[in-house]
């Protein structure tokens, strides 16, 4: 457990530059983009003059240089504030409270459907490899692998929600019905099982991928061969010495793909409609809502650490030869 | 070596005729042809044979364990009477490990990383008894300290990693042994370890085949390890039986050819008579070097290894300087920093005349031409995607050699070390390993360097092709004129070959001197403990019939 201990302490450690260097750089890069939140405001408003512009940029704190900007940005977010949200009138945290938990829950689902179905599929692929379990399997993969998510969630709408008409087309909830306790939960899923199929398929294709190969790799090795050699079953030494060793790969690459995959559900959400971090973040980009859209990178960034951090301490959980060096 | 009664009635294992068959489109159709072999109760029986001459194939056919596409064409394998070969998978299963026990080369990997060990020996009485769990764990405790185990209970909670390779072994043998089976088979279960390791296993081994009159089939390329432990030998060549018999027969008077070219390969551990000429001048000079690993960062805790504590060396012109030492000790950390691999924390390295540590890089690099390393694994120490003429030419061309002049110069190597000159336009993989271990050779030499260090050089090579490197080496360095920094682990080579040896261990120097008085007269007690691990020490080979009586 010290190993461990020390393990979760270093990367902790390491990670706050890391949000330092993502917040300073974005912050930066949003300066680069022509125009501000007081020109979107205008735009929306249907235009204004010059000193009622001056006067927004006054109450925004836009007046000031850059620097100056960023260094009080960065003193707030010490208290937690991430500003008000130009575009919604709240504060920034609370926008996105909101919206978490949708992200959260859609997110943590799909990995997980994505992470188990790609590991049982890799693992019949591995077991018959080159016989018509592995071909339909790693046939499959390639043809979830080669559909985009935004079209696949559209193809989706249309012949389960239009065509069939069994599953929801769009939304979190049923709205208006005040559902409660397994009735709500129920109605949830029935909303989830389409955006989740078309986030996650493509990362299904993935790790089928790559769990097929690790497990082929592992069942070359020589511990592979002293388990036949004990006289244990096929299927315990899949188990019990194959499937462990295979596993390291998949986990580290679930912590490197998460990134991936929240920049993915920008656009299914955005198709499914559902009220999620994803979506807040394209409006916040249409609409040059600053502060709204630095409180979302912030909070993906501290996200896809918690994720990493997470797998790290798995990944030295499953393998003992890990220290903390 | 001890008498057995060889057979009362049928012998525990018989091979009879048997043949395997290669996938269509290997280099031959047969891995095995018209194999027959016998191992009694009580009896070790060492195969002994080069790479591919299918003795890994042998035991893996016995235990039914074929890779893929690999098939048993015809013969039988009888264990006790039963022939294996005719068993259903499901039968063998439950045969493998209950009746035979397996113990393979490569403790390291040989062991589940993610599974402690104690786990992996109960697996065998998990998986073919239906003893509860208490009683497992106590086998397994007493399983382990059966085989030598200083702490059974911790070493049954460590993971591979955290034993030593010796330790690692010990496991794999008590991991065999668990199930008490009639059989053992050993694949080269020693290679992979230190010399005075491979003598405690290759004891305990004796030992287990005494107390529990276990038969042992034992798969070795080594001589050395058959005249320590067998009572038959069984040579084999190209998947085929070239001789069978008695110990004491084969090593001292073989009578098939490839017998006996393979024993006039293994080098004798007697140093041969050397004309004393009185020592050139000193071309390099080593002093106090010394070398500390540091590993662990701001919130890690150091590990801080001393890997050379002060080592102190002088090489005279024309003379080979052996290095010897077992992992650990130190001797490659010394060839690195030789040639600047590795930055030394402190001493100096004086080559004719000049401080190389106190030069600054690009002064260095200026003298690199003068000291030149040839590397042991022939496999990994040449880059796949460059073509062998480039390989060797490409130091020459950096040092800024003219084109034409480095072709020249590459051809002339190509001849020195026995190659064709076709070889220029093929890549490294194309080669066999005592090939590549010549193109290596090739590439030091092109440079014409005043020292050669040779790390491990022929340790990845069969025996007969280390003979033959071995020889070129000799002669390369008679005609340029080459002083030899040779770092080895195999005393017999060290024998053959050095002038002198320094005995290292954890970093130090312990002995330096002459190899004949070395040899004849170690002083140091490791250096005493060293020798006496050299397996089959009391055996001269190539000394031929005539010895048999005078062997020790």
């Amino acid at each position: 457990m010290k190993r461990i201990g020390g393990l979760a302490l270093r990367r902790l450690a390491q990670s706050v530059p890391v949000l330092l260097i993502i917040l300073i750089g974005l912050f930066l890069l949003l300066q680069l983009a022509p125009g501000d939140t007081v020109d979107a405001l205008l735009a929306q408003m249907g235009g204004g003059d010059a000193a009622v512009a001056a006067r927004l940029r006054q109450d925004y704190g836009l007046d000031v240089s850059v620097p100056v900007q960023l260094g009080r940005y960065l003193v707030r977010l010490l208290s937690f504030d991430l500003g008000m949200s130009a575009i919604y009138g709240k504060p920034v945290a609370s926008v996105i409270f909101e919206r978490l938990a949708v992200t959260a829950l859609f997110m943590s689902c799909a990995l997980a459907f994505a992470f188990s179905a790609g590991l049982v599929l890799g693992v019949l692929a591995a077991r018959r490899v080159n016989g018509w379990p592995d071909t339909l399997i790693s046939t499959l993969g390639l043809v979830f692998y080669a559909i985009p998510s935004f079209w696949l969630g559209l193809m989706l709408i249309v012949l389960f929600s239009v065509k069939l008409a069994w599953l929801p087309p769009g939304g979190f909830e049923s709205i208006g019905q005040g559902l409660t306790g397994l009735a709500h939960v129920l109605d949830v899923a029935r909303h989830l099982v389409l955006p989740i199929l078309s986030l996650s398929l493509i990362f299904l294709a993935i790790y089928l991928r790559l769990m097929r190969a690790s497990m082929l790799e592992v069942m070359t090795l020589d511990f592979v061969r002293t388990a036949r050699a004990k006289g244990l079953s096929e299927g315990h030494v899949l188990r019990r010495h194959v499937l462990r060793n295979a596993l390291l790969p998949m986990v580290t690459f679930v912590g490197l793909q998460f990134s991936t995959m929240l920049g993915g559900s920008v656009v299914v959400e955005s198709v499914f409609s559902l009220p999620g971090l994803g979506r807040l973040a394209f409006e916040s980009v249409v609409q040059r809502d600053l502060n709204t859209l630095l409180g979302i990178v912030l909070v993906s960034a501290v996200l896809v650490i918690v994720v990493n951090f997470i797998v790290d301490l798995l990944y030295a959980k499953l393998d003992p030869r890990i220290v903390a060096r | 070596m001890t008498a057995h009664p060889a057979s009362q009635g049928a012998p525990l294992l018989a091979l009879r005729h048997l043949s395997v068959r290669l996938p269509k489109g290997a280099d031959r159709e047969f891995a095995l042809q018209d194999v027959s072999l016998e191992v009694a109760a009580g009896e070790i029986v060492c195969v002994v044979g080069e790479s591919g001459s299918g003795k890994s194939l042998t035991a893996m056919a016995i235990l039914g364990l074929l890779p893929g596409r690999v098939t048993l064409d015809s013969g039988a394998i009888e264990l006790e009477g039963e022939d294996l070969a005719a068993l259903p998978p499901a039968r063998l299963r439950a045969i493998r490990g209950a009746r035979i026990g397996m113990v393979f080369q490569e403790p390291m990997t040989a062991l589940n990383p993610l599974m402690p060990v104690g786990r992996q020996v109960e697996e065998m009485l998990e998986e073919h008894t239906d003893q509860p769990r208490p009683q497992r764990l106590a086998r397994v405790q007493a399983l382990l300290a059966e085989v030598g185990i200083p702490d059974p209970v911790a070493a049954a909670r460590a993971f591979p990693h955290e034993l030593s390779g010796g330790q690692r072994q010990r496991a794999m043998i008590a991991m065999a042994l668990a199930l008490e089976p009639r059989l053992l088979i050993a694949d080269e279960p020693t290679t992979a370890l230190d010399v005075t390791t491979q003598a405690r296993i290759l004891a305990l081994v004796q030992e287990i085949q005494r107390r529990r009159g276990t038969g042992v089939l034992f798969i070795t390329h080594d001589f050395g390890v058959v005249a320590e432990i067998a009572d038959r030998v069984v040579v084999m060549q190209h998947g085929r039986v070239v001789e069978t018999g008695p110990a004491q027969q084969v090593l001292h008077a073989p009578q098939h050819p490839y017998t006996q070219a393979l024993i006039a390969a293994v080098p004798p551990l007697a140093p041969p008579p050397r004309a004393m000429a009185a020592p050139g001048p000193a071309v390099l000079a080593v002093s106090g070097l010394r070398k500390t690993y540091r590993s662990g960062g701001i919130l890690a805790a150091k590990r801080v290894v001393e890997a050379v504590r002060g080592v102190d060396f002088t090489l005279h012109q024309g003379e080979t300087l052996g290095i010897v030492g077992e992992s650990g000790s130190g001797k490659s950390t010394v060839a690195r920093m030789l040639v600047r691999l590795l930055a030394a924390d402190a001493g100096s390295i004086t080559l004719q005349g000049e401080d190389l540590l106190a030069l600054n890089v690009s002064d260095f690099r200026a003298r690199t031409a003068l000291i030149q390393m040839v590397f042991q694994d022939p496999f990994a120490s040449l880059n796949p995607r460059r073509r062998v003429g480039e390989i060797i030419a490409q130091g020459l061309r950096v040092h800024g050699t003219p084109r034409a002049e480095a072709e020249a110069r590459v051809a002339e190597m190509l001849a020195l070390v026995g190659l064709d000159p076709g070889a220029i336009r093929r890549f490294p993989h194309e080669f066999s390993g005592g090939q590549r271990q010549r193109i290596g050779l090739a590439r030091a030499l092109a440079m014409q360097p005043a020292v050669l260090v040779a790390d491990e050089p022929v340790s990845a090579l069969d025996v007969s092709v280390q003979a033959q490197v071995l020889a070129l080496l000799a002669e390369a360095k008679q005609r340029m004129a080459l002083s030899l920094v040779f770092i080895t682990h195999d005393l017999r080579v060290a024998a053959q070959v050095c002038d002198r040896i320094l005995v290292m261990q954890r970093g130090l120097v312990v002995e330096a001197g002459e190899t004949a008085t070395l040899f004849a007269a170690p002083r140091h007690p490791y250096t005493r403990a060293l020798l006496a691990s050299v397996p089959g020490r009391g055996w001269q080979p190539g000394a031929g019939a005539a010895a048999l009586s005078g062997a020790e």
